[in-house]
């Protein structure tokens, strides 16, 4: 031992005497210096590092690569490390779903950590509210901040329903894909179905609850009650020409009882609902809406008069 | 002169336009609707149905437990229905309709008025018929009085301070109350002083009203020692609960959760102070206020009694209507009144004023850039910095926000009212305060 | 009847505050000193000041019609504000085109890439100033001699604190009534004391600033001034002239009133203020006594700028109801 710290002076005192060295030596020394301060650093970073060790699962590394990235929180968790957190601790993990991934990323994670992959049917979300400038008359004028959430804390609205959309884009805000967006011709908030990814962001900024996540058939067909109004028949038909009277017929059509009414609002459950589309042509004031689909040849010319409860 | 110890600002006052206008009576409405929810905490339940025959201060809704209050017909009539109407925000809410017939008082209501003054109540029993009356805080934030006057025990009181500020610009009707119902104003405060079982009154005036405070002191005679009445600097939010305490007895209410009470102070609104004379006095509820109708552009401007329940564009018909173009009716005062969209809503109790903002004013200016010059943190009467926590809020950083302390703003919009880059401060603050004290509630109700 | 319903939240009043307002106080704050300016260096003042803010509004314009787009901003004045402030940081023999180079920085690199006004970190007539001050240090430190006859002289002498500090002269040689009044060289801003605390009357009068930042800057500056003068000198005659001198001679009242108070590079709360301030004052009693420059003010004013999101996170105003 004793030989090599002599061994290693007597080359350093070579090395200051060598005549190189002493032509070079402010540069040598800027070298030496820096090799110096970077060994001793390296060492106090090797052994902190050793120190403060966090043991991890190496898998939630993994599972973390297998989760799309978004950080859009849709899951619960405070992004998509929290979640593959989540999934590599719990054993079961039927609860846990990312609705981004899809049934494919949820399928191959659980695959890799050896667990019953959750299972969920995809979702799309749905703006449930119809009431477009046209046939919801404006009454008064906003002039505060351009909010959904302020405005909706001030007072009902614009137009007389005190339940359907502002069109102030909280949920545009909220939305990190890019797929949901106002109309400026409705103003109306309208969902992009090829690109939302059913993370419930909107629906959780939407002050008046109008947004819901529902089953996603293929081509993006949907049936669903566009409105949310749970006023009486006659005060839901003076602010809104396409409001839900609660009048019921929709309910005594649906040969799946997919449909009920609460609150004079009818309401189409996403995953007992066939598309069938007999309710859509009972509908007297269109509150129910079809997409993607066309409408059932007529039987008999619907009654244009609407009745009300 | 007195006044609180921060922030504040100086809005021209404008109270030129009405103040000179004596109290007038307002006729009867045909039909009232009165709403179930008029004061802070549970909604009255209805005691009365479709058909039943009513009189003026009958019992027509029962305070539902402690925090709630009473309500009294306000017409004599029959009831024609129970139901959900509009508010003034254009939300349903539950409300009684009745139609009027004749205007029969019920049995036991002394109308006359002559000035009693003796009260031997004792403090109980004062409070017990202030909760029979349905009296609230009539300066707009409605507070059943009655749990005001409850002190809770291991707690007393020390000092009463009736509030006659009326720092809310436009609105005069507190100061016409002070001037032509001040004998009952002072009765009513020995009554408040026996409630409460303090020995000392304060009644606080905002210098811009001296003939107010004139006149008390002139009713209270040279030898009155047990109330003071007090002028104040003019200067919002002087009537804040917590700025008029600190003005008067140098003492500051703490954060909430902590209340007046934690420093000994009990305060009443003046308009409050009169209506409980007349509930302890002569056997008279709630039924009816004095409210300013008001704007630059309004017509005849007034100070009318008004029966609850008479619809808002009754009062603005009767003071020559809405000006044209833009308009903004509020429901109290310009710098903390809540805006109305149906003008159809019923004058309730917290309605001190309706003011009209028209023209060019009911226009919000055009924001720009926020230039970091601390007039906000200036103004704020709270201490807090409304440019912080408006940042915070647009960012959803509800933590951050309770750290700086928002559950103690008090909406008064003194940082939106000064803003020189015209930012809508106060929309976010509320928005952020709205929501940090729902989630402080949520984690309260976990425990 | 022709109504429209508005609905907004309260408060439904403004009050008469407005940026532009604020600015356009700056501005008239500033008037009495250029017109000292005007009248002991000359009309050439004036070309410089127009010079200064023509450049600066005339960028701003630019940056924004062609790169950030959106509204125009000019008219809230705050590039003329800038711009004033800016000239008057200049010599008044100074080439007009460094004046032009002084408003691009200020425009071009301090302000708008920050996002325009109210972000910038860095007080954008300092930042203009320092640039100028390292890349062209001949033109920004011959400093013209005041002339009576209400032209330049060709002549180009050293400032006071130049001059003390070269030991070219000692600082009691100086006319401090003189200095009070502008009859000193120096950046044509800089020099009338006493004009320049007009306008900081006017300032506190129309409540535009607080008493808080210059006070505490020139306080710090006298206390430290004093307490080296009582260790330097014998006499207490010397010491009273020596603190007076620091706080006349060059740009201790320009910097305290108008530069360090600019809104967005200064704290917001009253403490946080006092601690800017006293920061400064030290610092540029510092750099002068023992710095390279002669003068301390604007790299001062800079590194006090880069500590005010600190003073901003941890000073916060007295809470109503807290202890006193």
């Amino acid at each position: 031992m004793l030989m090599f710290w002599d061994k290693l002076l007597m080359f350093i005192d070579e090395l200051l005497a060598n005549e190189l060295f002493v032509k070079y030596s402010p540069l040598m020394l800027t070298v030496l210096t820096l090799c110096v301060i970077g060994i001793v650093a390296a060492l106090i970073l090797y052994f902190v590092s050793q120190k403060f060790k966090v043991e991890e699962d190496p898998r939630i590394d993994d599972v973390e690569k297998m989760l799309p990235g978004a950080n859009c929180g849709g899951c619960g968790y405070p992004g998509c490390r929290g979640l593959a957190c989540a999934l590599v601790e719990q054993d079961d993990i039927s609860s846990l779903y990312c609705s981004v991934g899809g049934a494919d990323c949820m399928k191959a994670i659980a695959e890799y950590l050896g667990k019953a992959a959750p299972i969920k049917e995809p979702q799309v979300a749905t703006v449930r509210c119809g009431g477009t400038c046209e046939k919801r008359p404006r009454t008064s004028t906003y002039a505060g901040t351009k909010s959904c959430a302020i405005a909706s804390s001030v007072y009902k609205g614009e137009t007389d329903c005190a339940f359907g959309c502002l069109g102030y884009g909280d949920c545009v805000e909220a939305c990190a894909f890019d797929a949901i967006h106002i109309n400026p011709t409705t103003g109306l908030a309208e969902v992009d179905a090829d690109k939302c990814t059913a993370c419930g962001a909107c629906v959780s900024a939407c002050p008046k609850g109008i947004i819901e996540l529902r089953k996603k058939w293929p081509k993006n067909r949907a049936i669903y009650v566009s409105c949310v109004s749970k006023d009486k028949g006659p005060v839901t038909m003076k602010a809104c020409k396409a409001g839900c009277i609660g009048c019921g017929k929709c309910v005594k059509v649906c040969e799946f009882g997919a449909i009920t009414l609460e609150n004079n609002l009818a309401f189409i459950d996403s995953t007992k609902c066939r598309l069938c589309r007999k309710c859509v042509a009972e509908c007297p004031t269109g509150a129910i809406k079809m997409i993607g689909l066309a409408p059932l040849p007529p039987k008999e010319k619907p009654e244009t008069k609407t009745e009300t409860k | 002169m007195k006044t609180f110890p921060i922030g504040g600002v100086h809005p021209s006052d404008n109270k030129k336009w009405s103040k000179t206008k004596a109290i007038e009576k307002m006729e009867l409405p045909d039909v009232v609707t009165i709403p179930l929810a008029q004061h802070i905490g549970a909604p009255a339940t209805a005691i009365v149905a479709k058909g039943d025959k009513v009189k003026v201060g009958q019992k027509i809704a029962e305070a539902t437990g402690f925090m709630s209050a009473n309500i009294h017909a306000p017409i004599s009539g029959t009831v024609t229905a129970v139901d959900l109407q509009p508010n003034g925000q254009g939300l349903r809410q539950m409300m009684i309709t009745i139609k009027r017939e004749d205007d029969e008082w019920a049995e036991g209501i002394d109308l006359s008025t002559d000035l009693v003054k003796e009260c031997n109540l004792s403090s109980s029993e004062i409070i017990a018929r202030i909760k029979e009356a349905g009296i609230v805080g009539m300066g707009g934030a409605t507070f059943p009085t009655h749990v005001k006057l409850s002190i809770p025990e291991g707690k007393s009181a020390k000092i009463l301070i009736i509030n006659g500020v009326e720092c809310e610009p436009y609105l005069t009707s507190d100061y016409r109350t002070m001037l032509e119902r001040g004998e009952q104003l002072i009765v009513g405060t020995r009554i408040l002083m026996k409630a409460v079982s303090v020995d000392k009154a304060v009644i606080g005036v905002e210098n811009n009203k001296p003939d107010a405070v004139k006149h008390l002191r002139k009713l209270l005679g040279k030898e009155a020692k047990d109330i003071v009445v007090m002028p104040l600097k003019t200067q919002y939010p002087q009537g804040g609960e917590k700025q008029l305490i600190a003005a008067v007895t140098k003492r500051e209410v703490p954060a909430p959760p902590a209340l007046p009470i934690d420093v000994g102070a009990v305060v009443c609104n003046a308009s409050t102070a009169v209506a409980v004379y007349e509930a302890v006095q002569k056997n008279k509820p709630l039924v009816e206020r004095v409210v300013t109708v008001t704007g630059k552009q309004v017509k005849d401007t007034k100070n009318l009694l008004t029966r609850f329940g008479t619809p808002v564009s009754a009062l603005i018909e009767k003071c020559g209507g809405l000006p044209e173009g833009d308009v903004r009716v509020l429901n109290g005062g310009p710098m903390m009144g809540r805006p109305m969209s149906n003008l159809t809503t019923p004058v309730m109790k917290g309605c001190s004023g309706i003011t009209i903002i028209s023209g060019k004013e009911a226009q919000r200016g055009e924001p720009s850039a926020c230039i970091k010059c601390a007039k906000c943190v200036e103004a704020c009467p709270m201490g807090l910095e409304p440019y912080l926590l408006a940042k915070q809020a647009k960012k959803k950083a509800w933590e951050a926000m309770e750290k700086n302390d928002i559950v103690s703003c008090i909406e008064c919009g003194c940082c939106q009212f000064t803003c020189p880059a015209n930012i809508a401060l106060l929309d976010h603050v509320r928005l952020g305060k709205q929501t940090v004290m729902g989630i402080i509630r949520a984690r309260n109700m976990k425990k | 009847m022709g109504n429209r319903i508005l609905v907004a939240p309260a408060p439904h009043i403004h009050g008469s505050l407005s940026t532009q307002r604020l600015m356009l106080d700056v501005i008239i704050a500033l008037i009495p000193a250029l017109a000292v300016s005007v009248y002991v260096f000359g009309w050439n003042v004036l070309l410089i000041t127009a010079v200064s803010i023509g450049c600066c509004v005339l960028f701003e314009y630019l940056i924004q019609l062609l790169f950030v787009r959106g509204k125009q901003t000019v008219t809230n004045l705050s590039a003329v504000v800038t711009g004033l402030l800016l000239a008057m940081n200049m010599p008044a023999n100074i080439p007009l085109w460094i004046v032009a180079v002084g408003a691009l920085v200020a425009i071009g690199v301090a302000k708008m890439p920050f996002g325009g006004l109210g972000k910038n970190p860095f007080n954008l007539a300092i930042v203009a100033r320092v640039f100028l001050l390292i890349a062209y240090p001949v033109q920004m430190t011959s400093f013209a001699m005041p002339s009576t006859e209400g032209f330049v002289d060709a002549y180009s002498g050293a400032t006071p604190l130049a001059a003390a500090k070269a030991g070219l002269m000692n600082f009691a040689e100086y006319d401090t009534l003189g200095m009070f009044t502008g009859n000193i060289a120096g950046s044509f801003g800089e020099v009338a004391t006493l004009a320049l605390l007009l306008g900081f009357i006017y300032l506190l009068v129309r409540r535009v600033i607080t008493w808080h930042i210059p006070v505490t800057i020139l306080g710090t500056m006298a206390i430290f001034a004093a307490i080296y003068g009582a260790v330097s000198f014998d006499t207490p005659h010397l010491v009273s002239n020596f603190t007076l001198f620091h706080l006349i001679a060059g740009g201790a009242v320009l910097g305290a009133v108008f530069m360090a108070t600019d809104y967005v590079t200064s704290p917001m709360t009253p403490w946080g203020m006092v601690i800017y301030g006293i920061g400064i004052g030290a610092l540029t009693m510092t750099i002068r006594l023992w710095g390279a420059y002669p003068e301390g003010m604007s790299f001062a004013i800079l590194i006090m700028n880069s500590v005010v999101p600190l003073i901003n996170k941890y000073i916060k105003p007295r809470r109503f109801g807290s202890k006193k």
